[in-house]
């Protein structure tokens, strides 16, 4: 066993089965006493939208407009089998009829377990999100060095 | 001292594991969380992350069929 049980993850995709696995990862390592950071970037960043439907969220017209088009957790789109919408629902309901954790369990479970969640500076610039447009269980706005520091010695996955 | 049952025979990962770290944080020193678990990947962990978090793992007993009561003490 690694002396230092730390995991962090980069949640760059938007996608539901992509931002399951981040948090599938994130709560067991979490439950079996690993630190777990993830930090949110570009499409991530709909995860932890304050807003998890869509909404006009951003700074002009053009990312006002992204920030609709993405939306948030509720309604994010599988990688494949998306079926205009349809498949993250059928997911949703294959899931609960398994008794397999949904994406907002999921999630619910990250912060009970006080996991690290931070958002990417440059992203939310680019995307005109500001810190007060997602959850308020999110940490603190963070550049490279910062997340380069935070998860050094542990392991790292990019997903 | 207390002693509470959790049941996550019907659970899957990472909730398994995920419940138990839940419950055994709840626990008072001298209290008793007694997991009620299938055989596989939560029997196989469950325990062993108890200890290596620091709790006592007092016992294992097979129950019936696949689900075994792994008794973990704070």
């Amino acid at each position: 066993m690694a002396d230092n049980r730390k995991l962090s993850i980069i949640a760059f995709s938007g996608d539901f089965d992509k931002l399951t696995a981040v948090f599938t990862l994130a709560t067991g390592a979490a439950a079996v006493g690993y630190e777990v950071n993830i930090f949110f970037t570009f499409w991530g960043l709909d995860a932890i939208k304050q807003k998890q439907g869509r909404s006009f969220t951003g700074g002009n017209w053009l990312t006002k407009i992204f920030g609709f088009m993405m939306g948030g957790l509720n309604v994010t789109p599988t990688s494949r089998f998306n079926f205009l919408g349809a498949g993250p629902k059928i997911f949703r309901s294959l899931m609960r009829k398994n008794n397999v954790a949904t994406l907002e369990e999921l999630v619910e479970a990250a912060k009970v377990l006080g996991i690290n969640l931070y958002a990417c500076e440059m992203a939310m610039h680019v995307l005109g999100l500001k810190k007060e447009d997602f959850i308020p269980e999110v940490k603190d706005v963070l550049g490279v060095a910062s997340f380069l520091n935070l998860s050094e010695g542990g392991q790292t996955l990019f997903i | 001292m207390a002693t509470k049952v959790l049941d996550i025979t019907k659970e899957h990962c990472p909730m398994t594991f995920v419940k138990t770290k839940i419950e055994l944080s709840k626990l008072q020193p001298g209290d008793i969380l007694e997991v009620l678990l299938s055989e596989g990947e939560p029997l196989d962990n469950v325990p062993r992350n108890a200890k290596e978090q620091g709790y006592n793992v007092v016992a294992i007993e097979h129950v019936e069929g696949t689900t075994h009561k792994v008794v973990i003490e704070r």
